[in-house]
């Protein structure tokens, strides 16, 4: 039981000591991704090999007895998921990449006889060739900043006193001690923190919102209903820092006056959940939760629920219905949470990252908080990298970066040398950003005035083979399917929406369905309550604004640019080429392929159903799509 | 287990309670209250893999709900399913990573190894896949990713998942 700040501070002390006896630390990415790859299987083959060497020593003998030797244990995303799975060792700072069973032996040897690391598994330039054997030297990681993922990768997350250890629960302790709970307000509004889930709201006002409201009870809640496609750092935070969500989230229930807290995730992520209930159960169990927390009077504690599948439950009214148990649909505002929130109460909600920030705030500072990033964007924001970009993964940067910057010096430019098309940022509520916005800050505001947000961070980069159009009829399929059906406009209008993408991509297009479409897009924007069907039309709109002459070229021309859409495609035999084998038509399942033998032959384009059978059956590659 | 014999005598009432039994007991662990609801659903379904009608009315009576409560949030959460699922159940990633690194053929792919033509059809006719698309499994830098019950695969590729499902076809004992 940590009953006081000295005993915290005692355990902190020594534990800290106690792992610096450590000789060397073996940490394993166990994030979604790694464990994809087989990260858990490496754990155990690196285990099995430490322990031949009789260097093996447990984390529980380091920090109950202070023995030394060589650790391995399991941590949360170290980001890098495209290179997975991922072996750090400390304290060299070695990473590895693309780690396999096999190369367990060679690991350990090296580690335990000092030599040199193993050159074949560290990172390489895909480029250059260049080799670099520690973590921060490498590009990816060379021009990151990681607050709020500091721990994740380097801390095993169901570990409470390796959590400690690094100073952790101190913030808790400070505000707990010294501040009173306008101060801590106060401290958040003066660094400027604005909410990471996508609206950006200023954090520290909304606390003082709730602080100041009159209520019996008040809630604080994490929104981790990360439902995105496309992002994934508050899964990262909530599997490999559980901790310090949790020590945000009590800071905000001091500074707010709640008692009581939820943390709703959602239903795909099993393992945060796993994480964060072993993470709540070691904090309550030490007093860090519950009543009288550290001496002080404070009591707060936390309940996990988890979602059921739905992405309006992202939107906060939606998701305080869903902790009720009801059907997640949003409500009108005002009333906002603060003044009458979950069960009509005075409630605080904040998303995952917003939380996870938290602490680094109150231990280094307002101030230091909001010398990084720009002005009106104070701070780093985690994005997540995808799509066609050579180094997929999870990245925090200053706000106010480049997406060129973010695209070629960390991402490693597109795949296979591609050209870059647009990147997709912020989601289904959010806009594409092309080639002109690549020198454009990154902050909250300078999105905004273009038509797209930061949203929770996601960034979809798209190369030259990728159709706009389609990508579009995509955005929108997710909108219509996720759409609650409260509101008329967003409920019909993104049907419509949807029925006309639909048309342009199977070739139906008609050319008058471009104004219908922008219409309708303005409809669903301004008749709709809450922030899904507000910003479903962005993708629409702003694939409309930017890439208008490959929508033109699906409904006038048919034809799609990026030869995507399967039902604008055509086949046609090379007349030239084509010597009459009749292997084509043999192999068409409907019959659309006729001529006679050593003649050219000819494609019905009524009866083809551009399956691609001929193509690939014809030897003297006569037939050609387009 | 064997059954015992009193259920010949009075087959409908015991065959009732022993039914509800499991349904009695989740209800009980986590009390009659509504913000209970979503939770006591996702265990049911955990216990009978999907929501079958007359346990979900059993659920409104017994929690002193409005069936239509009951219905309208077992309706409106994807993971419900008011249809038996099959024993494997075959998550395609479809979100924008996926989306835009191919899981439209991947799924294509799985649809016809089991043998689903019509859209439509979720599950196989033996009730041994499922198979359906969902929006975000979070693993994007792994795109495009495939969840078969929890275990997630990524970087799948249309032939990659068919040596996957072989795989789970042998163990099944059809080896082909």
């Amino acid at each position: 039981m940590i009953d006081s700040k000295t005993k915290l501070c005692e355990l902190r002390d020594k534990w800290q000591a106690a792992l610096e006896h450590e000789k060397a630390r073996i940490l394993v990415c166990a994030g979604t991704g790694c464990v994809a790859n087989g990260s858990l299987q490496v754990y155990q083959a690196l285990k099995q090999e430490v322990e031949a060497s009789g260097e093996y020593v447990s984390v529980d003998l380091i920090i109950e007895e202070e023995e030394s030797g060589i650790s391995v244990v399991k941590s949360g995303c170290h980001g890098f998921c495209e290179m997975g799975p991922l072996v750090r060792l400390e304290p060299s700072g070695v990473l590895y990449t693309k780690v396999k069973v096999e190369d367990a032996k060679e690991i350990v040897d090296a580690l335990v006889n000092g030599a040199e690391p193993v050159e074949r598994l560290l990172y390489h330039h895909p480029t250059t060739g260049q080799v670099f054997k520690e973590e921060h030297n490498i590009p990816f990681y060379k021009h990151q900043n990681r607050n709020s993922l500091g721990h994740c990768g380097v801390i095993d997350p169901e570990d409470l006193r390796e959590y400690i250890a690094g100073n952790g629960y101190q913030a808790l302790a400070k505000v707990l001690t010294e501040m009173k709970p306008e101060e801590v307000c106060q401290e958040i509004i003066a660094s400027g923190l604005r909410g990471r889930g996508g609206g950006g709201f200023p954090t520290g006002q909304k606390w003082e919102f709730t602080r100041i409201a009159q209520g019996d009870q008040k809630y604080v809640i994490c929104n981790g209903d990360e439902g995105d496609p496309g992002a994934f750092m508050d899964r990262s935070v909530m599997e490999g820092d559980p901790h310090k969500l949790i020590e945000g989230m009590a800071i905000a229930g001091y500074a707010v006056g709640a008692d009581e807290g939820y943390i709703y995730v959602r239903a795909e992520y099993p393992l945060a959940v796993k994480r964060l209930k072993i993470a709540i159960k070691a904090a309550r169990e030490n007093g860090l939760l519950g009543k009288d927390i550290l001496g002080t009077g404070f009591s707060f504690d936390l309940k996990i629920k988890e979602g059921a599948g739905a992405f309006v439950c992202g939107e906060e009214t939606a998701l305080m219905e869903s902790i009720e148990g009801k059907r997640g649909m949003p409500k009108p505002k005002p009333p906002f949470p603060a003044q009458s929130g979950l069960w009509g109460k005075p409630t605080v909600i904040n998303n995952v990252e917003t939380l996870a920030n938290i602490t680094q705030i109150i231990n280094q500072g307002a101030a230091w908080f909001k010398a990084l990033g720009t002005e009106k964007s104070a701070g780093t924001k985690t994005f997540a990298i995808t799509g066609q970009v050579a180094n997929t993964g999870l990245i925090e940067v200053p706000l106010g970066i480049t997406l060129r910057e973010i695209l070629y010096e960390i991402g490693g430019g597109l795949r296979g040398g591609k050209k870059f098309k647009a990147v997709q940022i912020g989601g289904p509520s959010g806009g594409c950003l092309t080639e002109e916005h690549l020198d454009m800050p990154l902050d909250y505001d300078s999105l905004k005035s273009v038509g797209a947000m930061v949203g929770s961070g996601g960034l979809v980069f798209m190369d030259e083979s990728t159709c706009m159009v389609e990508v579009a009829r995509y955005f929108m399929t997710f909108t219509q399917n996720e759409s609650c059906g409260k509101c008329v406009p967003c409920r019909e209008g993104t049907k419509r929406m949807l029925e006309i993408l639909e048309r342009a991509v199977n070739g139906e297009g008609r050319p008058e369905d471009v104004e219908i479409l922008e219409e309708l897009a303005l409809a669903v924007k301004d008749g709709s309550l809450c922030g899904l069907g507000k910003t479903a039309p962005n993708p629409v709109l702003s694939m409309l604004k930017y890439f208008r002459d490959e929508y033109i070229a699906h409904v006038v021309d048919k034809k799609c640019l990026a030869g995507v859409c399967q039902a604008l495609k055509g086949y046609a035999i090379d007349p030239e080429k084509c010597k009459g084998c009749s292997k084509c038509s043999k192999v068409c399942p409907v019959g659309a392929i006729s001529g006679e033998i050593k003649k050219p032959f000819v494609i019905d384009t009524d009866k083809c159903i551009k399956c691609g059978a001929c193509i690939s059956a014809c030897p003297f590659k006569a037939i050609k799509e387009g | 287990m064997p059954e015992p014999k009193v259920r010949e005598h009075a087959p409908d009432q015991t065959a009732t309670t022993r039914r509800f039994e499991k349904v009695n007991e989740i209800i009980e662990r986590h009390g009659k209250l509504q913000s209970a609801l979503i939770p006591i659903l996702q265990e049911v379904q955990e216990e009978y893999r999907y929501l079958p009608e007359e346990i979900l009315t059993y659920i409104a009576m017994a929690m002193d709900l409005a069936p239509a409560t009951v219905f309208g949030v077992a309706t409106f959460y994807a993971q419900f399913s008011l249809e038996p699922k099959g024993k494997y159940v075959i998550k395609i990633c479809d979100g924008t990573a996926c989306h835009v690194r191919g899981s439209n053929p991947v799924n294509e792919a799985i649809r016809k190894r089991v043998g689903l033509s019509s859209e439509h059809k979720k599950t196989t006719e033996d009730m041994r896949f499922t198979v359906e698309t969902v929006s975000c499994l979070g693993a994007c830098g792994l795109a495009p990713v495939v969840m078969i019950n929890d275990q997630v695969y990524g970087q799948i590729t249309p032939e990659a998942i068919n040596l996957i499902i072989d795989r789970i076809l042998e163990e099944e004992g059809e080896a082909k």
